[in-house]
């Protein structure tokens, strides 16, 4: 790998994508081609059915890539195995529309949960970097509370904190305001902003939210498949 | 440490959780009074087999067991003492038949047994101590465990009063009592001497016993003198050491009868009931975790993590059901040994038979149960 794929977070040449088999087959991505440096933020709009969210799964690991090149943080996506893509989604912090958190465990072990899995850091050190991180985001005072006694700004802050607590390189977004009203929303992503650029962390964030354009070095479009 | 995620999340549906525990605790309930059943059917109906004072054991070879011994020729237990090693050589009479119960006055099934009353032939103190009223004519001892309503019977002769009762159309006068306690194949058990036996049933012939004891010199090795007797002797006799006559009436309800097989049918449905019941649970729970898991596949756990927290809750129901499915039984074979006056107790043994099946029944379930897993699709989260 050559040092300017690691100065690009991603980098994406000739995509396509298809859902769908035989009559049904249809195309939701056609010849996308996207670089986004590393520390950028990057808005992604479009209409709903755009192939947005498509594209943010895709770049996230989460579903296969079927042609063209996906290269993100040095690695090549496309023809990757289901391990290799698992792999790869360790390195991502991922913000949902919902919060996803687990409703059984708390909100600081909702946290933690994300540095277990990696498995390299002490008991310790685990919860003292999930209490930290939900101080950074204002929840230091509800680290031992469930997701059910939390507003949904909250909640959604608690999911910034678990995205970001492993300081992964790369964080994708896809809606986190559009279940908050507009004061919590850009609340939200104004502490995404800020933890992020604290970790000089790339941001990718799919959004309607014209209230939040404001944030990014970057907005991009992405019309019927088509970026523009 | 890990977060204990599957302890977690059975824990939060207080509801569930508790109803999952319930179900595995009544498999297990379901499990203990199938194989407690089956295990005092064989108890019980070795009982008295296991009470025979004697090395080797004499029967015919058309016997099934002890109900249907079949008889063969006295003689036999002298030629057995021709065999260097045997010392003593007894037979014993065995029938099954019908008396007045003295209580209600109504027909009940009793087994008689008939001996030497000199001979000491069974392992029973009470009995010993009675011999000499055995030795009274028409006169019998009475089994003080016996199935049936007899609680009169046994206050009458426990104050010393007279009790008779009718065999065969025959005055009896119970004598005396003593403990040994009903099984599956008889109700109640009356000792006689030989005599005695031989009075009330006129049709017995003296000369056909039903069983021998043997009793070998002390210290003398059971196995040769079991081959040498079974060369000396003719084939209508079939020559068994004790513990393989014991084995051979076990046999007989284990495979013969059909007891052995409905027991066994029961555990294995229960095991069934179980295994359904905590599939159940876990692929409800399973279901309602859908995105979650998802959620934490796209954190990058692997499939394999998921299974473990399915495992781990399999593991924590499989005990925390067992503790209440274990504790039920003991009470419940303490009523049941009332009402039957069969041998049931909790055993060291059954309770770690039923422990292992408890872990299989829910490791199963949860394998089934994460088969849900593959549908936790994190692509379906954004």
């Amino acid at each position: 790998m050559g040092t300017g794929a690691m100065a690009s977070a991603i980098v994406i040449e000739g995509l396509n994508h298809h859902f769908g088999r035989g009559a049904v087959r249809r195309q939701v991505l056609f010849d996308v081609a996207l670089e986004v440096a590393a520390g950028e933020i990057v808005l992604l709009t479009g209409p709903s059915g755009s192939g947005k969210t498509t594209l943010l799964t895709l770049i996230g690991g989460l579903r296969a890539a079927q042609g063209g090149r996906l290269r993100v943080l040095g690695r090549e996506l496309v023809g990757a195995t289901a391990l290799q893509l698992t792999l790869a989604r360790r390195e991502h912090g991922y913000i949902f529309q919902a919060h996803n958190l687990h409703r059984s465990l708390t909100a600081a072990q909702n946290v933690r949960m994300a540095l277990e899995m990696r498995g390299t850091l002490s008991d310790a050190e685990m919860d003292r970097r999930a209490r930290r991180i939900l101080e950074s985001v204002g929840l230091g005072d509800h680290l031992d509370v469930k997701p059910d006694q939390l507003s949904g700004g909250q909640k959604q802050r608690v999911a910034v904190a678990r995205a970001l607590v492993g300081e992964p390189p790369l964080l994708l977004a896809d809606e986190p305001t559009a279940a908050l009203d507009s004061h919590s929303g850009r609340e939200v992503v104004l502490l995404m902003q800020r933890l992020a650029r604290e970790q000089g962390c790339t941001i990718l964030l799919v959004t309607h939210d014209s209230r939040i354009l404001d944030i990014a070095d970057r907005t991009l479009s992405l019309e019927d498949g088509r970026l523009c | 440490m890990r977060t204990p995620l599957g302890w977690l999340q059975l824990r939060h549906d207080r509801g569930r959780f508790l109803v999952a525990i319930a179900g595995i605790a009544f498999a297990d309930l379901l499990m203990f009074m199938q194989l407690g059943f089956q295990a005092a059917l064989y108890d019980s109906n070795t009982r008295l087999d296991r009470a025979f004072r004697g090395d080797v054991v004499l029967i015919s070879p058309k016997a099934l067991n002890l109900q249907n011994l079949s008889t063969f020729p006295r003689r036999r237990l002298l030629q057995a003492l021709d065999v260097p090693g045997v010392v003593d050589a007894q037979g014993l009479y065995i029938r099954t038949v019908n008396w007045r119960n003295p209580q209600t006055l109504r027909s009940a099934t009793v087994q008689v047994l008939g001996f030497d009353p000199d001979a000491d032939v069974l392992r029973l103190p009470e009995v010993q101590a009675q011999a000499d009223r055995l030795k009274l004519p028409d006169t019998v001892l009475f089994d003080r465990g016996a199935r049936g309503r007899y609680g009169e019977v046994i206050a009458r002769l426990d104050r010393g009063e007279p009790v008779t009762s009718e065999i065969e159309r025959r005055t009896i006068a119970v004598g005396g009592l003593f403990r040994l306690g009903a099984s599956f194949g008889a109700d109640a058990t009356l000792m006689a001497s030989d005599q005695t036996f031989l009075r009330m049933f006129p049709r017995a012939k003296a000369g056909s016993i039903s069983i021998g004891l043997l009793t070998l010199a002390p210290g003398e090795p059971v196995a040769p003198v079991v081959r040498a007797l079974r060369r000396h002797l003719p084939d209508d006799v079939q020559v068994l050491s004790h513990a393989d006559y014991v084995q051979f009436e076990e046999n007989y309800w284990r495979v013969a009868s059909p007891v052995g097989f409905i027991f066994g049918l029961g555990t294995a449905m229960a095991f069934v009931v179980g295994v359904v019941i905590v599939y159940q649970v876990l692929s409800t729970d399973v279901n309602a975790h859908l995105q979650e898991y998802a959620t934490f596949k796209a954190m990058g756990f692997r499939q394999r993590w998921l299974l473990l927290v399915v495992v781990e809750q399999a593991l924590i129901l499989a005990a925390l059901g067992f503790i209440p499915g274990v504790l039920m039984p003991v009470w419940l074979y303490a009523v049941a040994a009332k009402a039957t006056s069969l041998p049931i107790a909790m055993t060291l043994g059954r309770a770690t038979t039923v422990f292992v099946l408890t872990l299989v029944m829910c490791l199963a379930s949860g394998a089934i149960a994460t088969r849900r897993l593959q549908a936790a699709d994190p692509a379906e989260l954004f």
